[in-house]
């Protein structure tokens, strides 16, 4: 591999498992994505895709039982995450890589002051004294927007967007390397939502942290990635850079979310959705695991697993239809 | 808050006087003659004809509790025992403060076990440790408490002779009573525990906490506890509330000389001052446990606390 960009996160072939009493979930299979210094990864799918596995498993907080890292290397700054110790993975976790997460109604610890829990981590990664702390996590306040007087005040007397506040300023009051923000906006009103990106966006800026964006709003992710995976059951179908996913898009999935898109200049009232349902995680079908919904599948698909075939330079797709050696384009469906 | 505990008191004098009407009315129709009793088998009919006269025993229902409030209410006097003649005010200060001891040990004891034995089975859910202890604690649920406190009073106080087998005055005297009853007050604390740690380590705040770079112990601790507590303070109160009147039972065993003893004894006697005082104060405890429950929850919880206004 060309080593050019500086990648600050790299994933390769990572497998996770979830050992249930129903079976096997195969929540994340042989999963590989890097996010540049400064850059922005959005990581596209439905719910129960393993996006929020993928980035719990870098943070190493999956919950042990019943998930299991099978394999796979998560490289952070150039030293393999699932190597460390739990003591070292303490001292990266909110000091080089923190995490927003999706709900902020229940991310907030409901009897301490937001004060105290961004004062939290401050006095968990920095040499500083109750005091400095305390006056450090009301300036993180004021730097989302949120007046020092309500420092001391608790969750409850705050509103969804201000609480996603305080969460962000949780996840920067150290300046981490990495932020991963999974879902930040999907609990919230849609025009707090615009707010909440926004002070994201400008944060992200004036901090130079990389991110992952989980979300399943491509909308959101013009908006503010630089590059995509998208993810089908676990597994990473088409990844490249916004441009080329946006403009270039090729596996049969990927079409399909966008044409999800409704159309305001189109005449038709209906909108088009990918017919069937996510497959069982414990029961993932032969071959290619979009394959009983995908519109151009033949029967290879239900027997080979495709894949990643890199269509152009960083433009990768799991398909069997995108490799060279595919005949007959799409009359075999 | 003030304006919320005032309220509260004010709250109590209706319970309080619902319990001596429920009492009050026990003691009357429960059969026996205290003047016959007092007086010895060889009285007259006369004799004790003429005590209840004096003892007011004689009048009706209504005059006996009207009589009864009068003397709790406007006089602060909760009569005299019929027995040794002393006020039972003054009985209850002797009694008392050994319940008290006793319960407070008992919870003490209760609340550390429970405690730990909860936290470290909610953490290590599934573990040897706690299946080990909520068997442990099903046994301890299940066992009453006399046959308990006769057991250990067989092994620590018979075979080994480490602790004196009943009797009261020194910490030693203390301890079987109050690991008799701490044990099976510690087996529920350490149930609702569990239950309350498992339900509170799943919550997204947690894995907030971890992803903090927070150390489990802490998580445990800080983020966790402090949340699982309101069912836990509600169980401790609950045990003490039952401990109290469960104290009737331990103390006859144990011969503690506690409110409990003193109770038994006023009954079989039917020396109805001493059990209709020994009852209340009983209930005014209860009632002042479970206010102190309560302003706890607010102290725990500011969600609570914005409540009491």
């Amino acid at each position: 591999m060309e080593e050019k960009k500086r990648e600050l996160l790299e994933i390769k072939g990572l497998t996770v498992q979830y050992h249930t009493s129903d079976g096997i979930v195969h929540a994340v299979e042989e999963l590989s994505f890097d996010v540049e210094e400064g850059k922005t990864l959005g990581l596209v799918g439905e719910t129960g895709a393993g996006k929020t596995t993928a980035v719990k498993a870098v943070m190493r907080i999956l919950p042990d039982p019943p998930a299991k890292i099978l394999s796979g290397e998560i490289f952070f700054e150039g030293e393999d995450l699932l190597k460390k110790s739990e003591k070292e993975m303490r001292r990266i976790r909110g000091k080089q890589i923190s995490m927003i997460f999706q709900d902020p109604m229940t991310s907030l610890n409901p009897v301490m002051t937001v004060s105290e829990q961004i004062a939290e981590v401050l006095r968990l990664h920095g040499k500083i004294t109750r005091q400095q702390a305390y006056e450090k996590a009301l300036d993180m306040l004021e730097l989302v927007g949120i007046k020092r007087e309500r420092g001391k005040d608790y969750p409850h007397q705050f509103s969804g967007g201000m609480k996603q506040r305080v969460v962000i300023a949780i996840a920067l009051a150290c300046s981490p390397k990495l932020l991963i923000a999974d879902e930040p906006t999907t609990a919230l009103d849609v025009t707090i939502q615009a707010q909440v990106l926004e002070l994201m966006k400008e944060l992200k800026a004036k901090y130079k942290t990389s991110m992952v964006m989980i979300t399943h709003d491509l909308g959101i992710v013009a908006e503010t990635c630089d590059s995509v995976a998208i993810l089908y059951a676990g597994q990473v179908v088409e990844y490249g850079t916004r441009e080329q996913i946006f403009k270039n898009y090729q596996h049969p999935y990927t079409k399909g979310l966008f044409a999800c898109i409704p159309d305001l200049f189109s005449d038709s009232n209906e909108l088009t959705p990918i017919r069937g349902l996510m497959p069982d995680p414990t029961r993932l079908p032969e071959g290619c695991r979009f394959h009983p919904r995908c519109p151009i599948a033949c029967e290879r698909c239900g027997k080979e697993k495709p894949g990643p075939v890199e269509t152009e330079p960083g433009h990768w797709v799991r398909c069997l239809a995108a490799a060279k050696d595919w005949e007959g384009g799409n009359a075999c469906g | 808050m003030t304006k919320y505990i005032l309220r509260r008191i004010l709250f109590m004098i209706p319970v309080m006087l619902g319990v001596s009407l429920i009492v009050f009315t026990l003691m009357y129709i429960t059969p026996g003659d205290p003047a016959a009793i007092i007086l010895d088998e060889g009285a007259t009919p006369e004799a004790i004809e003429m005590l209840r006269e004096e003892m007011g025993l004689n009048d009706g229902y209504f005059v006996r509790f009207g009589r009864f409030l009068l003397d709790v209410v406007v006089h602060q006097d909760l009569g005299v025992c019929y027995q040794t003649h002393q006020p039972v005010a003054e009985r209850i200060a002797e009694t008392f403060p050994n319940t008290m001891m006793l319960a407070g040990a008992s919870v003490l004891v209760a609340v550390v076990i429970g405690l730990i034995m909860g936290i470290i089975s909610a953490v290590k859910q599934y573990s040897f440790f706690d299946t080990a202890a909520m068997f442990l604690a099903m046994v301890g649920n299940a066992m009453p408490n006399f046959w308990q406190g006769l057991l250990l009073m067989l092994l620590f106080a018979l075979h080994l002779k480490w602790l004196p087998a009943s009797g009261f005055g020194s910490l030693k005297h203390l301890i079987l009573p109050a690991v008799t009853i701490g044990t099976s007050s510690a087996a529920a604390i350490a149930r609702m525990t569990r239950s309350s740690m498992l339900e509170v380590i799943r919550q997204d705040y947690i894995v907030s906490a971890r992803a903090k770079g927070q150390s489990e112990f802490w998580i445990t601790v800080r983020h966790a506890l402090a949340n699982a507590m309101i069912p836990v303070i509600t169980t401790i109160g609950m045990q003490f509330g039952s401990l109290l009147g469960g104290a009737v039972l331990t103390e006859s065993i144990f011969a503690v000389p506690g409110i409990g003893k003193m109770m038994v004894d006023a009954i079989k006697a039917r020396n109805y001052p001493v059990v209709q005082g020994g009852v209340l104060i009983i209930a005014l405890t209860f009632s002042l446990i479970n206010l102190l429950v309560d302003i706890l929850y607010a102290y725990i919880d500011p969600r609570i606390r914005s409540q009491y206004r």
